[in-house]
């Protein structure tokens, strides 16, 4: 993935001190794993999430919420929302998001924004670069704070559409700030990772959506992970909609509320939109923990204050459009990678967005099959906005004693690019149902190995074949009303048959056929399916605590 | 790895006669493989990667090849907006969001209605980079972002499924006019009403619709169609075109007022379009040449039977005539034959009788020319005896007898041939029990 892995600042292995970060648009957090157990770590004002905005008064700077707070009063020295500006030229950015705070420039092929970062009162040209390198520093610093150890290296996320350039880009702005890159990892792959580290099955095969629904971008994956190897399916990027798209919802609400009072609209005004923006966010926060919420703000517009409450029920009504927009989006990642929502075995809701409890339900709706996690679903659920800066962390752990080239030729496209299974591969019972022992879209080589009892005593026949699944809808009719108690019933309006749809198998080729003979009464047969890297496959079976067994090639295609 | 998973499931017993070499039969080969990129992440990674090198390191080269391999998963972000912005567009202002093309603003005017929601983020994402005025400050120019916010209007209107329909319920740049007559003729006809219907079909609850199709289409195929649309189930509604509602607390009848009226209008319009839809199938039916054909073809059939009835009906009633015919003629024949029958019967009769008369003439002629077998003159007593008899006799036998008697004593004159004749007859007579012996001792 990453071959432009500077090594400028070439650590050795040893004096390494490592941390992972998750970079994004809105927000940043760091996290560091020891003995394989991450933690995110608070910068000095406290917070986990900080926000990535960078702020200067007066020649001094300001970070995190501090720097958040500026937005009010001293919006054009503030940057925020830089992250997807690196690497990229002007023409080819979306300033909507930094309208509320220095505008971006175009400047040398780059991004640059005019800033007043010194006391004195001339402005200067800071390229997007070197804002990432001055948030870098910080949050390095911050991390060394706490530690007590300098930190000098970092695994960072990124999204999955970053561009080579985007890359390259952020690792200079790392490597300026004396952070070595040990490697960049994909920001879904990251949150899985982090569910994974914690699961002691995390060998299981399973096809898992990671939504990240962040500030002002979501992105959905559809990844599959088999036996703790990932692969990326499909993915789907959208800048619609997202946690400021929520937000935008209830600054129209309390708006409309404050005209309802006073004479004008606060969102005409950059000071009172800033605040009204921010109170919102606030807002949009505490409903996702409680079902009431406050929102006030003092001098909203004319001096005015206003404060408000609004109830979960109501906010969630007014952003269902929102609410659906993210379902259709993550519905479509789904379809795009050629799967149905049954096929789906587990949900990541990850992102600061992911808190609100309406998404989370409305995903467990969305994919019945599936164990959606997200704190209001699952109560062991990882805090979402937490996940992808612990699996950089525990990626960073396992990595930061190899030597950088180690590393760079471990992630090389020849060692990363293998051959993945179009059909799962399994056994056919005596009924010719098919069980899958190897999943489709299994990276090769792979090895799984089944116990199957055989009940009866006797010869037994292996099938060994190839199966693909498929979804078939079958219409329920209405249960025929029952005559004993069809006194002046009123449910007669919900007697429209019922789709039900099941995930089937169909039996595709025979491979092999095998015979285990003498087989004790409750014995067990083992089978071990090995496929190769050129997709040849070794089929071994025995009875368990028998002797011999077993041994077949079917050569590579 | 000593990692296995137990599956509940009955193997089925082996078929007799399954023998092989080794126990095991290789009978397939896996489908080919998808060529994927797995993540650089996390333990099992590690491991992958130590066995994938080996203590090998991979050139430039073998990276390029790998990766020209992979299935892409990621889309291009990247594409030019391929239609051209028109200056009157750029100029437009977002206040007449209502009258504006939303399509053409996204840059979308060729997939109108077919535009996926994906289509339409990115095409809206593409505008944004573009026009954002942000970008147009920072460059410079004036801060005029009127355009931009055309783009944001568009942008909401289609992302969302209500507002989007709504919209694309007025769309008029995604209807076709229907062809006029001169137009469509011959194969034009099909493809001009296909394309309106097409158009028309967006509006279908159900779909997929039906296909217009073309000259060959079969007569079940063209009715289902026209029957789909004379049927047709719209989603089609005129909220777009409704008048602003004045905003809230300010006047609430006239708010009601002006509802009720979007309310009115609106109804009113889909009645409109429902009935412009049917006389558009109309129109196209009466124009459409298969129909003809169809009925042709029916009346043709209809009237085959028709003629076949009627043949049958005139052949039955002919026929009927004929017989009756013959039967007169029969009865009549039978009447006339057996008047001639008559006749000829009482001819004959006559004929017999006289004969009869003849004969018996004869028969006592022939008494008479024997004398009344007496010798000499004969008493009167004599005679009247001999006479009587020969009435017993007569009386006895049938005329044909008589003709035969007749026959034997015609020409006999002699007395004791006549009487040995008369004798012999009487003889038969007594011997057949039709005369008592004596009662003609005149005749013996």
């Amino acid at each position: 993935m990453a071959t432009t892995e500077a090594t400028t600042n070439g650590t050795m292995p040893n004096d390494r001190h490592t941390i992972g970060i998750s970079f994004g648009n809105s927000n940043n957090s760091i996290a560091i794993a020891v003995d394989d157990k991450a933690e995110v770590i608070a910068n000095e004002d406290g917070d986990r999430q900080i926000p990535a905005i960078l702020s200067y008064v007066e020649g001094e700077e300001y970070t995190g919420q501090q720097a958040k707070a500026q937005l009010i009063r001293n919006s054009k020295n503030t940057v925020a929302y830089f992250r997807d500006f690196l690497g990229q030229d002007f023409a080819s950015i979306d300033p909507t998001h930094s309208h509320a705070s220095a505008h971006p420039q175009e400047h040398e092929s780059t991004v640059a924004f005019n800033i007043q970062d010194k006391a004195d009162s001339e402005t200067s040209t800071v390229t997007v670069s070197e804002v990432a390198t001055r948030l870098f520093k910080r949050l390095a610093q911050s991390a060394s704070d706490y530690s007590g150890k300098t930190v000098n290296s970092a695994v960072i996320t990124i999204p999955t559409n970053f561009s080579d350039k985007q890359k390259a880009a952020l690792i200079t702005a790392a490597n300026n700030a004396d952070l070595e890159v040990l490697q960049l990892i994909h920001e879904p792959i990251a949150a899985v990772l982090a569910y994974d580290a914690k699961n002691e099955h995390s060998g299981s095969d399973k096809v898992v959506v990671v939504a990240d629904l962040g500030g002002t971008r979501s992105d959905v994956a559809v990844v599959a992970a088999r036996n703790g190897i990932y692969t990326i399916l499909a993915t789907a990027h959208d800048y619609e909609f997202a946690g400021t798209a929520l937000d935008v919802v209830l600054q129209d609400h309390f708006a409309k509320e404050f005209i309802k009072w006073n004479t004008t609209d606060p969102r005409e005004e950059a000071r009172s939109m800033a605040k009204l923006k921010l109170e919102s966010e606030a807002t949009k926060k505490a409903l996702s923990i409680g079902t009431n919420a406050n929102f006030s703000v003092e001098s909203l517009a004319e001096g005015a204050d206003f404060s408000s409450t609004i109830n979960r029920l109501r906010y969630e009504m007014i952003a269902r459009k929102v609410f659906d927009g993210f379902s259709r989006l993550i519905e479509g990642a789904v379809k795009k990678a050629d799967l149905d929502v049954l096929d789906i075995d587990e949900v990541i809701l990850s992102g600061g967005t992911s808190h609100t409890p309406k998404i989370a339900r409305n995903m467990q709706s969305l994919f019945p099959k599936a164990t959606v996690l997200a704190p209001s679903t699952t109560p062991t659920a990882i805090n979402p906005s937490e996940l992808q800066a612990r699996g950089a962390a525990l990626q960073a752990n396992l990595i930061q004693e190899y030597e950088a080239e180690d590393i760079e030729q471990s992630t090389h496209a020849a060692v990363t690019t293998v051959k993945h299974l179009t059909n799962a591969i399994g056994v056919l019972s005596a009924d010719d149902v098919f069980t899958p022992i190897i999943a489709a879209e299994t990276a090769v080589p792979a090895r799984r190995t089944i116990h199957i009892s055989a009940p009866a005593a006797g010869d037994v026949l292996i099938k060994i074949v190839e199966g693909g699944s498929h979804i078939k809808i079958s219409t329920i009719e209405p249960k025929p009303k029952d005559e004993a108690d069809s006194d002046d019933s009123d449910d007669d309006s919900d007697e429209e048959p019922e789709e039900q749809r099941e995930k089937v198998w169909k039996v595709g080729t025979v491979l092999a056929e095998a015979s285990i003979k003498g087989i004790k009464k409750c014995g067990k047969v083992e089978v071990m399916i090995n496929v190769a890297a050129d997709l040849a496959v070794t089929v071994t079976a025995r009875e368990v605590g028998g002797k011999g067994g077993l041994r077949g090639n079917i050569t590579a295609p | 790895m000593s990692k296995h998973t137990e599956v509940e499931l009955t193997l089925p017993a082996l078929p007799q006669g399954w023998e092989a070499e080794g126990n095991f039969k290789a009978l397939g080969k896996v489908t080919k493989a998808t060529e994927r990129s797995i993540e650089p992440v996390g333990p099992h990674f590690l491991a992958h990667a130590r066995r994938a090198r080996h203590k090998r390191t991979f050139s430039e080269d073998d990276k390029i090849q790998a990766e020209k391999n992979v299935k892409k998963v990621e889309d291009d972000d990247s594409g030019e907006i391929s239609e051209p912005e028109d200056p009157m567009m750029l100029s437009r202002d977002a206040k007449d969001w209502k009258a504006q093309d939303h399509y053409a603003v996204l840059g979308l005017s060729k997939y109108r209605y077919k535009a996926t929601e994906e289509q339409i983020k990115r095409a809206h994402r593409k505008k944004v980079l573009r026009h954002h005025p942000d970008k147009k400050a920072a460059a410079g120019s004036t801060e005029d972002d009127g355009f931009f916010k055309c783009i944001q209007k568009a942008t909401e209107v289609l992302l969302d499924p209500v507002k989007r329909r709504q919209f694309d319920s007025v769309d008029e740049r995604a209807e076709v006019e229907p062809p006029s007559k001169k137009l469509a003729k011959g194969d034009k006809f099909y493809k001009l009403w296909a394309a309106v219907f097409k158009a028309e079909g967006r509006f279908s609850r159900t779909q997929p619709v039906p296909k217009f199709g073309d000259a060959n289409s079969t007569q079940e195929v063209v009715e289902d169609f026209y029957n789909f649309f004379y049927t047709f189930d719209s989603w089609r509604s005129f909220e777009y075109q409704d008048e602003d509602v004045p905003d809230d607390n300010e006047n609430r009848d006239q708010k009601r007022h002006v509802e009720k009226k979007n309310n009115n209008a609106r109804k009113k319009k889909k009645t409109e379009d429902s009935a412009r839809l049917r006389n558009l199938v109309d129109q196209a039916m009466a124009g459409d040449e298969r129909i003809k054909k169809f009925r042709q073809e029916a009346s043709a059939a209809k009237n085959k039977k028709k003629n076949d009835k009627e043949a049958a009906a005139k052949k039955a009633v002919e026929d009927a005539k004929a017989k009756k015919e013959a039967d007169a003629q029969a009865a009549k024949d039978a009447e006339e034959k057996a008047k001639v029958d008559k006749e000829q019967g009482k001819k004959a009769k006559e004929a017999a009788k006289a004969a009869v008369k003849k004969n018996k003439r004869v028969l006592k002629g022939s008494v008479k020319d024997a004398n009344y077998f007496a010798d000499g003159a004969p008493d009167a007593k004599v005679i009247d005896a001999v006479l009587n008899d020969v009435e017993i006799v007569q009386g006895k036998i049938d005329p044909d007898e008589i003709a035969a008697l007749a026959g034997k004593l015609n020409g006999l004159k002699v007395k004791d041939e006549v009487k040995a004749v008369w004798s012999e007859e009487v003889k038969r007579l007594i011997g057949a029990g039709k005369l008592k012996d004596g009662e003609v001792k005149t005749l013996v």
